[in-house]
C-alpha cells in the first residue's frame, strides 16, 4: 500500500516539476532601459497620466466578487484606475462583518494615504460617518444610503456624498415586461434579506405587473411580494448562500413561476440554475447586465432583461470630481441615480425575445416616467 | 461514544501540536500569498532566464503581507503618532474580546464531554438580552451596565441551558440542537430588528437605536480607541473558568463528565443536571460576548451582531486546547488575525480570504496532529491508555 502510494507520489511530483520547468522557460523581459528605448513613446505616455491621487473602497459582506452589487460598484474604481491613472486600495469585507470590521477597514484605508473613501452599501453607513468626522481633510462617499445622527435624525456631512438608487423606475419597466411575457400567468421575486434598497426593486416590480394589468385586463401574480406588508415578503435571509436562492426558486417554479427576479446579489445564481433545469422558466438579473458577467454564463440564454444600477459610472464620476476638485458632499449634492439621469435602467433585450410591440410600450412608459407623467412610488418619492 | 472518542484524540496529546499548527498554517498562507501575487506570477515565467527576480518576487511578497499583518495588529511603527503606533494592537484586544469569551464559553462544554456548536445563537441571545435592557431602561450607569451585562449572562445561559435540558431529559444530541438552536436565534433576531422591539423609530434598515449611555462598557483609553470594558470582564472570566474548572467541585463534577459519564454516574454525579448546569455556564459565557458586542463594540442590534464569532470560537477552543489560558493566547491570535487583516489588504492588496485559509488551516492541522507530527519530525507521543 505505502509503496503504491510513494511511486504515485513520486509521479505526481514529477509531472508537476515538469511544468513548472517547462512554465518557466519563457524569456526575461528585456532591462528597463533597454525597454524605454523601445517603446518610449507608451511609457511617457503613462507617466504623465499618473496623478497624484488615491480613491479606495470598502465592500460590504457580499465582496467584491459577488458579480452583482459590489462589483459593479468596485469596476467603476478599477476604471477610474486605468483611465484617470489614479492610485487605488480596496478592503473586502468576509461574511458577517461588524460595524467595527468596517470602521477598522475604513481607517486603515484613510491611514494608507486615500484622497477618497467609497463604502459600499448601507451597512457601512455609521462607519462612514465616523470615519468622516474624525477625518474632514478626507472625502467620503456612500452607496445605498445617506447619513444620520445616532437618534437616526438625518446627518449631512461636507465631506460625504451620498449615492442612492431610485431603482423602483427601472423595476417597474422589468414588471412590466415579466407580466407581458409570463405564459404562465404567474411571476416571483424574493430579497436576500429585506433591506429598503432590496425591497424597492420587488415593490417596483410589483407595481411595473399590477400597472399591465389595469391596463391589459390581465390577473398575472407575482409570488414573494403577496400583501402590502413588505416585512414578510421572501427572502433568503443572507446575501452569500446560493444554494438557497436555488431552493426558494424551485419552490415558486413548483408553485407555477416562470420569471423570477432574484434580489439577493450572488445568491441569484441560484435562480439561474434552477432556470437550467425546468423548461421554460426566466430569471431577471439585477445591479448589472447579468447577460454579459461570466458568473451567469451557464444560464445567460434564459435572462429576460436585468435592472441595472449603474454604480460604475456614478464611482467613476465622483472620483473625477475628486481628481478635479469640483468634489461636492452633504446631502444637498446627493446623487439619486433614475431613469431620467440614467443611473438605473433595464438592460437590452438579449437572446429571450421580447413580446411583439413590447419593446415600444417600454419605450413610451419611460418617457413618461421621466416626464413625471406616470409616477413609480418610492421612498424617494415622498 | 464514538463522538467522545474522537473529541478526547484531539484534545490529547502535545500541547506543542497546536503552536506547530500555527507556523505551520503562517507556512501554507506564506505559499498562498506568494502564488497569488502577480509580480511572482509574472516573474516565474521567466524563471530560468532570470531566477533572482522569482525569488525577490516572492520574498517581497510574503515578507510585505506579514509586515502589514504584525503592523496591523501589534504594532504600526509606520505611524506617524504615538497613538497610531499602539492602536492596532487595541484594536486586536478589542476583536479578541468576544472571541475568547466564547471560546471559554466552549472549553468549559468541550471539556465536560459536550460538542457545543451553538456559540453563535448564545452570542445572539445575550446580545438580544443585553440590548433589551441597554434599550429599554434608563438607570444610573453603576447599575445599568451591569445589570445589561448580567442580562447578556442570562440570555446566552437560558438558550444554552435550553439545550442542555433537551439532551438531560430527551437525550437530544447537543451538536444537532445547537447548529439549529443557531439559525433560530439569527431569525429570531432578524424578526424583532423588524419589529418595535428592537427596530429604532423612523428607521426602516434593521437596526437598533444605541444603547443607553448609562449601559455602555465604558471605553478604556479614551475616543480614538475601540478598546472597552469588555476587555477587563473578559480576562477576569478566564481566571474565573480556571477556579471554575480546575478548583471547584462543579468543575470536578463537569471533568468527571467529560472523561467518561457512566463512571460520573457512578460516583454518584447528577448526570442530567450536570448537562443543564455545563449548557447553561458555556452559553452564559457566548452571551457576556455578545453583550460585549452590543454594550462595548457595536453599541446597537444588527443583524450582524455576532459576526462568525461563535465559529471562531471554536477554532480557540481547540487550538486552546480548553485550557482558558491557552483559549486566552489563541483569542488574541484570532483577534491579531481579523485586526491585521484589513491592513494587509489594503497596504499589500493581499486577498482577504488568505486570514481565513490561515485560520482554517490552523483547525485542518490541529485535527491532525499526525501530520503536524511527520511535518516537523516531532517525536510520537507515549500510547496513554483512555
Amino acid at each position: 500500500m505505502s509503496t503504491i502510494s510513494r511511486k504515485a507520489i513520486k509521479g505526481i511530483a514529477l509531472s508537476a516539476a515538469s511544468a513548472l520547468v517547462l512554465a518557466g522557460c519563457a524569456a526575461a523581459p528585456e532591462d528597463e532601459e533597454s525597454a524605454e528605448g523601445t517603446d518610449s513613446g507608451t511609457s511617457e505616455e503613462t507617466e504623465t497620466e499618473t496623478v497624484d491621487y488615491k480613491a479606495c473602497m470598502v465592500s460590504d459582506e457580499g465582496g467584491f466578487d459577488d458579480a452583482s452589487f459590489n462589483e459593479e460598484a468596485f469596476n467603476g474604481l478599477q476604471r477610474a484606475e486605468s483611465e484617470l491613472g489614479i492610485e487605488t486600495a480596496e478592503v473586502e469585507s468576509n461574511t458577517g462583518a461588524t460595524l467595527t470590521e468596517y470602521s477598522s477597514a475604513i481607517d486603515s484605508l484613510v491611514g494608507e494615504g486615500c484622497d477618497m473613501v467609497f463604502g459600499v452599501g448601507f451597512a457601512l453607513a455609521t462607519a462612514v460617518r465616523d470615519a468622516a468626522l474624525a477625518n474632514p481633510d478626507t472625502d467620503f462617499a456612500l452607496i445605498d444610503s445617506s447619513l444620520s445622527n445616532d437618534d437616526f435624525s438625518p446627518l449631512s456631512l461636507e465631506n460625504v456624498k451620498p449615492i442612492q438608487y431610485d431603482t423602483a423606475e427601472a423595476a417597474f419597466l422589468a414588471g412590466y415586461l415579466a407580466a407581458a411575457t409570463t405564459e404562465t400567468g404567474t411571476l416571483a421575486t424574493y430579497g436576500g434579506q429585506l433591506f429598503p434598497t432590496v425591497t424597492i426593486f420587488m415593490d417596483g416590480f410589483k407595481q411595473g405587473v399590477e400597472y399591465y394589468n389595469a391596463e391589459n385586463g390581465t390577473e398575472v401574480e407575482v409570488l414573494g411580494a403577496t400583501g402590502d406588508d413588505q416585512a414578510s415578503w421572501s427572502n433568503t435571509g443572507d446575501f452569500s448562500d446560493i444554494a438557497k436562492g436555488k431552493n426558494l426558486s424551485e419552490q415558486f417554479i413548483d408553485q407555477g413561476a416562470d420569471i423570477i427576479l432574484p434580489v439577493a446579489g450572488p445568491v441569484g445564481q441560484g435562480t439561474g440554475q434552477a432556470s437550467l433545469d425546468s423548461e421554460g422558466v426566466k430569471l431577471i438579473g439585477v445591479d448589472s447586465d447579468w447577460y454579459n458577467l461570466e458568473a451567469h454564463e451557464e444560464y445567460k440564454q434564459n435572462i429576460l432583461t436585468s435592472i441595472e444600477k449603474k454604480m460604475s459610472d456614478a464611482v467613476f464620476n465622483v472620483i473625477q470630481s475628486g481628481v478635479d476638485g469640483t468634489f461636492t458632499g452633504g446631502d444637498e449634492n446627493q446623487y439619486v441615480g433614475n431613469l431620467a439621469n440614467g443611473g438605473v435602467r433595464i438592460s437590452p433585450e438579449h437572446e429571450v425575445a421580447y413580446p411583439d410591440g413590447i419593446q415600444a410600450e417600454l419605450d413610451a412608459l419611460t418617457d413618461q416616467i421621466i416626464s413625471g407623467e406616470l409616477v413609480v412610488n418610492s421612498l424617494y418619492k415622498n | 461514544m464514538k463522538q467522545q472518542n474522537l473529541i478526547r484524540e484531539i484534545f490529547s496529546g502535545n500541547a506543542v501540536i497546536p503552536i506547530f499548527a500555527v507556523v505551520a498554517s503562517f507556512l501554507f498562507g506564506g505559499i498562498l500569498i506568494a502564488f497569488a501575487n502577480e509580480e511572482v506570477q509574472e516573474a516565474s515565467g521567466y524563471f530560468f532566464s532570470r531566477p533572482g527576480d522569482t525569488i525577490s518576487a516572492v520574498l517581497n511578497s510574503v515578507v510585505g503581507a506579514y509586515d502589514a499583518l504584525f503592523r496591523g495588529s501589534i504594532f504600526n511603527y509606520q505611524a506617524s503618532t504615538a497613538q497610531g503606533m499602539i492602536k492596532p494592537l487595541t484594536e486586536t484586544l478589542a476583536f479578541a474580546t468576544p472571541i475568547t469569551l466564547a471560546g471559554l464559553g466552549l472549553a468549559v462544554s468541550f471539556r465536560s464531554g459536550l460538542f457545543n456548536i451553538g456559540a453563535q445563537g448564545q452570542i445572539i441571545f445575550g446580545a438580544m438580552f443585553a440590548g433589551y435592557v441597554g434599550l429599554s431602561f434608563e438607570l444610573p450607569f453603576l447599575i445599568h451596565m451591569p445589570m445589561a451585562v448580567l442580562a447578556g449572562l442570562l440570555g446566552g445561559a437560558l438558550w444554552g441551558g435550553l439545550v442542555g435540558l433537551l439532551k438531560a431529559t430527551t437525550g437530544a444530541n447537543e451538536v444537532v440542537v445547537t447548529i439549529m438552536f443557531n439559525y433560530v436565534a439569527l431569525l429570531l433576531l432578524t424578526y424583532l430588528l423588524k419589529t418595535p422591539v428592537f427596530q429604532a423609530p423612523n428607521q426602516v434598515n434593521p437596526i437598533s437605536s444605541p444603547v443607553a449611555e448609562s449601559s455602555r462598557l465604558p471605553g478604556i483609553l479614551g475616543d480614538g480607541f475601540r478598546l472597552h470594558f469588555g476587555l477587563i470582564i473578559m480576562l477576569a472570566m478566564v481566571v474565573a473558568v480556571w477556579w471554575l474548572m480546575h478548583r471547584s467541585s462543579i468543575g470536578f463534577q463537569f471533568r468527571a463528565l467529560g472523561y467518561n459519564p457512566s463512571a460520573a454516574r457512578t460516583a454518584g454525579i447528577n448526570i442530567p443536571l450536570t448537562y443543564i448546569l455545563v449548557m447553561a455556564v458555556s452559553g452564559g459565557l457566548a452571551g457576556m460576548a455578545g453583550a460585549s458586542q452590543v454594550l462595548g463594540a457595536d453599541r446597537q442590534l444588527t443583524v450582524g451582531i455576532s459576526a462568525t464569532f461563535g465559529f471562531d470560537a471554536i477554532t480557540v477552543a481547540l487550538l486552546g486546547r480548553n485550557n482558558p489560558f491557552g483559549v486566552l493566547a489563541a483569542g488574541l491570535l484570532f483577534g491579531g488575525l481579523r485586526s491585521g487583516a484589513v491592513l494587509m489588504q489594503a497596504n499589500q492588496g493581499v486577498p482577504v480570504d488568505i486570514v481565513l485559509v490561515v485560520q482554517s488551516t490552523i483547525v485542518l492541522f490541529i485535527a491532525a496532529p499526525p501530520l503536524v507530527r511527520s511535518l516537523f519530525r516531532l517525536p510520537k507521543p507515549k500510547a496513554v491508555q483512555a
